[in-house]
């Protein structure tokens, strides 16, 4: 129970100050393959810093809901992030919200942040919103469909759970995870706001979504949105470890020992992911908005196939 | 006790009919009375619910002659009492302040208190002529209460309609009963369930409840009535219509399909699935596609029905199959969601009437910025926002996360149909709850938020006390239901396992509070805790970033990237919110047809940008009927204008065809 505790708040620490970094590695990435220098792994810290320290600048239009959301946003996606077992499958509220209201909890980040982008009255604010939207709807379908899949494989849909369950192997090779596993790495791209679906390096362009919907924000209110969505990527690189590449987690009633190699493993694990995160970046050009449907539309029809297989058979 | 306790309601019910001829216009009086007598129905139902005790029923020699008139209250019973007397008290509190802006009260205030009554009947009534008539008298009251501004073209329009769809309604129900009664030789309620029955004959039955209770909760295709109907009337009625009177169609559609009939068809729950999947989604795509608040709550409506029929057609396929625990884990889903439903919408109703006596428009495209005027509106109707898009930790999740947890019961199901279909059913509802929160995103955003884009909403205050204090009830429910929905469970428990024979949550003294988690399968889901996470969290960021932080801050003109734009009218409007949505399921839809006319460069006029939108139900499933209608009646007309020799040769013909008919029948 302490120790479990301790593991959780650790865990819900350690997310805090490690997402910054995730940013920067795929930066860096992004930088060197392209043959630049790039800024140094640490400047996404340099940047919260900063910008916490700068005045608030308010619209004048803006309600208490434009100042409320960023404490919102942040709390909700914080929460969020640490359910997920990280390197520990053993945390202690992983038996307060499931899978469904993890991402449930995700939902509710989205909906006060795409309000605020509507509280300014500013013509960008709503196009962000709107869009944001647009994407958030079409892919829920493909991520409850993956959540289906993984959890009639695992039968439960309790992320501990299914990540001790895939510890065990015995879940062995089986097609409707690997479909699921392709599907959750489309579905985590748009719901980040990732090249190809939008572009977060963009500012001033008509193609851009997340950075639209907090263009209103600056100083303390916007670091809490910077450090909520890094939060996020954390939170989809974690849940495709957590589920598919679990080896390496301390488990139930494992030493001490364990702890280090599975906060290692997870470190290793979540770069790997930033870096490849970053090397497709550059291989992909931003897409028109209205691909971004089809783009959805894969996502959602593997993950139903990779359900429809395991609804058919137990072993697929 | 609760034989007292029946008495009683029935004898209010004359009692409170009768203050209609008593108190003619004097609508305080006469919505004070409302809330007592809702109040008393509440505090009945309850105690019935808590106390377990088997059901009472009592007759009286009114009604058929050989019949009788019998009431009985049973757990279904009352746990409908409780979500339609749960509506009507608010609403009823609601329109004590309501009323005073309003005008002409004696158009409403007698209808209201028959239209309250009977729906309270209806779910007393245990046989077929009372129940029957109980539910007419409700479909005329609420027609009626639609009608109050008929001067409206829209109104007289919507009138029409409700009283054609409702006789629809009524008519099948009637033929259903009758049929049900038919084999058992008797009308009450208690003695029709126990014959055996044909196959096709209960499946016969099944289609007319369907198409009977159907029509009034507004599954598609047999909606077309409900967008239009109630938004028309005021808005504690539309919110007593919509949140309360579907619910009494899905008690209807329980009472006779798992009730009445002894056994249920494999296809049955597949055609139910079907429908509801379908209602889910393409009603949340049309109340998208609205920028009239009430309308777009009405069409909100059709998608939350669909939700609960999901939930009743996964009861009764795991039901079929044997799978007793699943299908008592369905109904709770169905039976929870309907009551979150009767909650949200009714405060959502009654948010939209404060802003529609504030400022004395529904139209979305002309309010924005209310949250600095209607602070108090404003934060419930959030609350209301944040339920009915199922997120957590308000209760709108809560019934659709035990409703995702059914579904994830279904892979033990044998039948193939259903093995494919369980899995999109699952995407549908994820799909309707994505689009519901980007639809009330919209509704929320354009109404409250942004800058006024009228006068009338430049200057609204702030609805009066007795209407805040309805909306602040309801948002505490919300909450109180999402944080303990264990508190809702077990008032559940003796209806599902009246239901389905068993329950999914096991009944016991401690689990009225304790423990506090929702566990399915090992699955849980604890909103106690995640709200307690939720706040040490935010204690945590607030400390942190007060400490952290400059703490300095100014008021500036919006930036909007350097160009700002002076004029509200440039704001992201509810149909420019819509269209990326519009245009990804619109041409599929509503074949839509968007044009853009565009004034000759050299002659400056304003650009238009024109939208049409196609009801392709009403097209082509009502509209050919219409037709059909019209045409025949045309084709007939010349009846009308005979002579009265040929009127006789007529008669004489009609009567020579009955005896024949007679005669070959006996």
């Amino acid at each position: 129970m302490i120790k479990n505790l301790v593991f959780q708040c650790f865990d819900a620490f350690f997310l805090l100050a490690f997402s910054p970094l995730v940013i920067g590695i795929i930066r860096k990435t992004k930088a060197r393959f392209l043959l630049k220098q790039g800024p140094s792994l640490l400047q996404p810290y340099y940047d919260l810093m900063k910008l916490f320290r700068k005045e608030v600048t308010l619209p004048d239009s803006a309600s208490w809901l434009f100042k409320a959301t960023p404490y919102v946003v942040f709390t909700f996606s914080w929460l969020a992030a640490s359910l997920v077992p990280t390197f520990s499958t053993n945390l202690l509220f992983s038996k307060t919200a499931d899978l469904i209201a993890i991402v449930a909890l995700l939902g509710t980040a989205r909906f006060f942040l795409s309000l605020a982008a509507l509280d300014a009255g500013t013509s960008f604010g709503g196009l962000g919103s709107s869009r944001e939207s647009l994407i958030a709807s079409l892919a829920e379908p493909a991520m409850i469909m993956i959540i289906f899949t993984i959890a009639l494989v695992a039968k439960s849909t309790d992320l501990s759970a299914i990540s001790t369950f895939m510890i065990s192997g015995q879940a062995g090779l089986r097609v409707s995870l690997w479909l699921a596993l392709a599907s959750l790495v489309l579905v985590a791209i748009a719901e980040n706001g990732r090249i190809p679906v939008d572009n977060p390096a963009t500012h001033l362009e008509l193609t851009m979504i997340h950075e639209a919907m907090i263009l209103e924000y600056s100083g303390k209110y916007l670091a809490l949105l910077e450090v909520a969505s890094q939060l996020k990527i954390v939170l989809y690189l974690s849940l495709v470890a957590a589920v598919f590449f679990p080896f390496g987690m301390s488990t139930m009633g494992s030493g001490i020992s364990s702890f280090f190699i599975g906060l290692f493993t997870y470190i290793a694990k979540i770069g790997l992911g930033a870096s490849m995160l970053g090397f497709f970046e550059i291989l992909v050009a931003k897409m028109r908005l209205f691909k971004i449907p089809n783009f959805l539309g894969a996502a959602f029809m593997l993950a139903l196939l990779a359900t429809v297989l395991l609804f058919v058979s137990r072993s697929l | 006790m609760n034989e007292y306790l029946l008495k009683g309601l029935l004898f209010i019910f004359i009692f409170y009919i009768s203050f209609v001829v008593l108190a003619k216009n004097n609508f305080r009086f006469i919505y004070w009375l409302s809330v007592c007598y809702s109040g008393f129905g509440l505090l009945c139902s309850l105690s019935f619910l808590l106390s377990g005790q088997s059901s009472q029923s009592i007759s009286f020699p009114l009604g058929l002659p050989t019949t009788g008139a019998h009431f009985k209250i049973d757990a279904l019973a009352s746990f409908f009492l409780l979500i339609v007397n749960l509506g009507s008290f608010v609403s009823s509190f609601y329109g004590i302040g309501y009323g005073s802006h309003t005008s002409e009260q004696s158009r409403t205030l007698p209808f209201y208190i028959i239209f309250l009554g009977s729906m309270n009947m209806v779910l007393l009534a245990a046989d077929a002529f009372s129940f029957l008539f109980f539910w007419e008298l409700m479909s005329l009251s609420s027609w009626a209460l639609v009608m109050s501004s008929h001067q409206h073209k829209e109104t007289a329009e919507a009138g029409f309609i409700y009283i054609l769809m409702a006789s629809l309604g009524t008519f099948a129900l009637l033929f259903a009963l009758s049929l049900i009664a038919a084999p058992s030789k008797s009308y009450c309620f208690d003695q029709m369930g126990k014959v055996s029955m044909d196959g096709k004959l209960a499946s016969l039955i099944f289609l007319l409840a369907l198409l009977g209770a159907g029509s009034k909760a507004g599954l598609i295709p047999l909606h077309v009535w409900l967008p239009k109907a109630h938004p028309a009337a005021p808005s504690h009625v539309s919110a007593l219509m919509s949140g309360v009177m579907t619910k009494v169609a899905v008690y209807g559609f329980i009472r006779i399909v798992f009730e009445l009939l002894p056994s249920q068809e494999k296809w049955w729950s597949i055609l139910i699935l079907i429908i509801a999947g379908i209602s889910t989604v393409v009603g949340v795509l049309y109340a998208l596609m609205q920028h009239d608040i009430k309308r777009l709550l009405a069409y909100h409506t059709i998608e939350n029905i669909g939700i609960v029929f999901i939930g009743i057609g996964l009861s009764m396929a795991f039901k079929i199959y044997g799978m007793t625990a699943a299908s008592a884990l369905a109904m709770t889903a169905a039976l929870f969601h309907a009551l979150n439903h009767s909650i949200f919408k009714n405060l959502l109703f009654l948010g939209s009437g404060a802003i529609q006596s504030a400022t004395d428009q529904r139209d979305m495209e002309k309010l924005g910025g209310l949250i600095l005027n209607m602070p108090h509106t404003a934060f419930t109707f959030l609350i209301g926002s944040v339920a009915i898009s199922a997120l957590p930790p308000l209760n709108g999740f809560v019934s659709e996360w035990l409703l995702m947890q059914s579904i994830l019961q279904s892979p033990q199901l044998p039948s193939w149909g259903m093995k494919f279909l369980v899995p999109s059913v699952g995407a549908f509802l994820a799909l309707s709850a994505a689009l519901a929160a980007s639809c009330f995103i919209k509704v929320y955003g354009i109404t409250f938020l942004g800058r006024p884009r009228s006068m009338q909403s430049t200057v609204a205050s702030e609805t009066d006390r007795w209407s805040v204090l309805a909306m602040y009830a309801l948002a505490f429910l919300c909450i109180i239901f999402g944080i303990f929905p264990r508190l809702v469970i077990h008032l559940l428990g003796p209806v599902v396992r009246a239901i389905a024979a068993t329950h999914y949550f096991p009944l016991s003294a401690k689990s009225f509070f304790m423990p506090l988690s929702l566990v399915v399968d090992q699955n849980a889901y604890n909103g106690f805790v995640l709200v307690l996470l939720l706040g040490i969290f935010l204690f945590f960021i607030l400390i942190s970033v007060k400490w952290l932080s400059s703490n300095q801050f100014r008021r500036t003109p919006i930036w909007d990237c350097g160009y700002p734009e002076k004029s509200p009218d440039c704001q992201y409007t509810a149909n420019s919110f819509a269209q990326p949505i519009r245009k990804v399921f619109g041409p599929f839809l509503f074949a839509t047809k968007e044009k853009v006319v565009c004034s000759e460069p050299w002659y400056p006029k304003a650009a238009k940008m024109i939208v049409k939108l196609h009801d392709q139900i009403w097209e082509y499933l009502y509209k050919p009927v219409a037709m059909a209608i019209d045409r025949i009646s045309e084709k007939i007309n010349f009846l009308q204008f005979l002579t009265v020799r040929r009127y006789l040769v007529l008669v004489f013909l009609t009567l020579v065809c009955l005896l024949g008919c007679l005669a070959f029948l006996l």
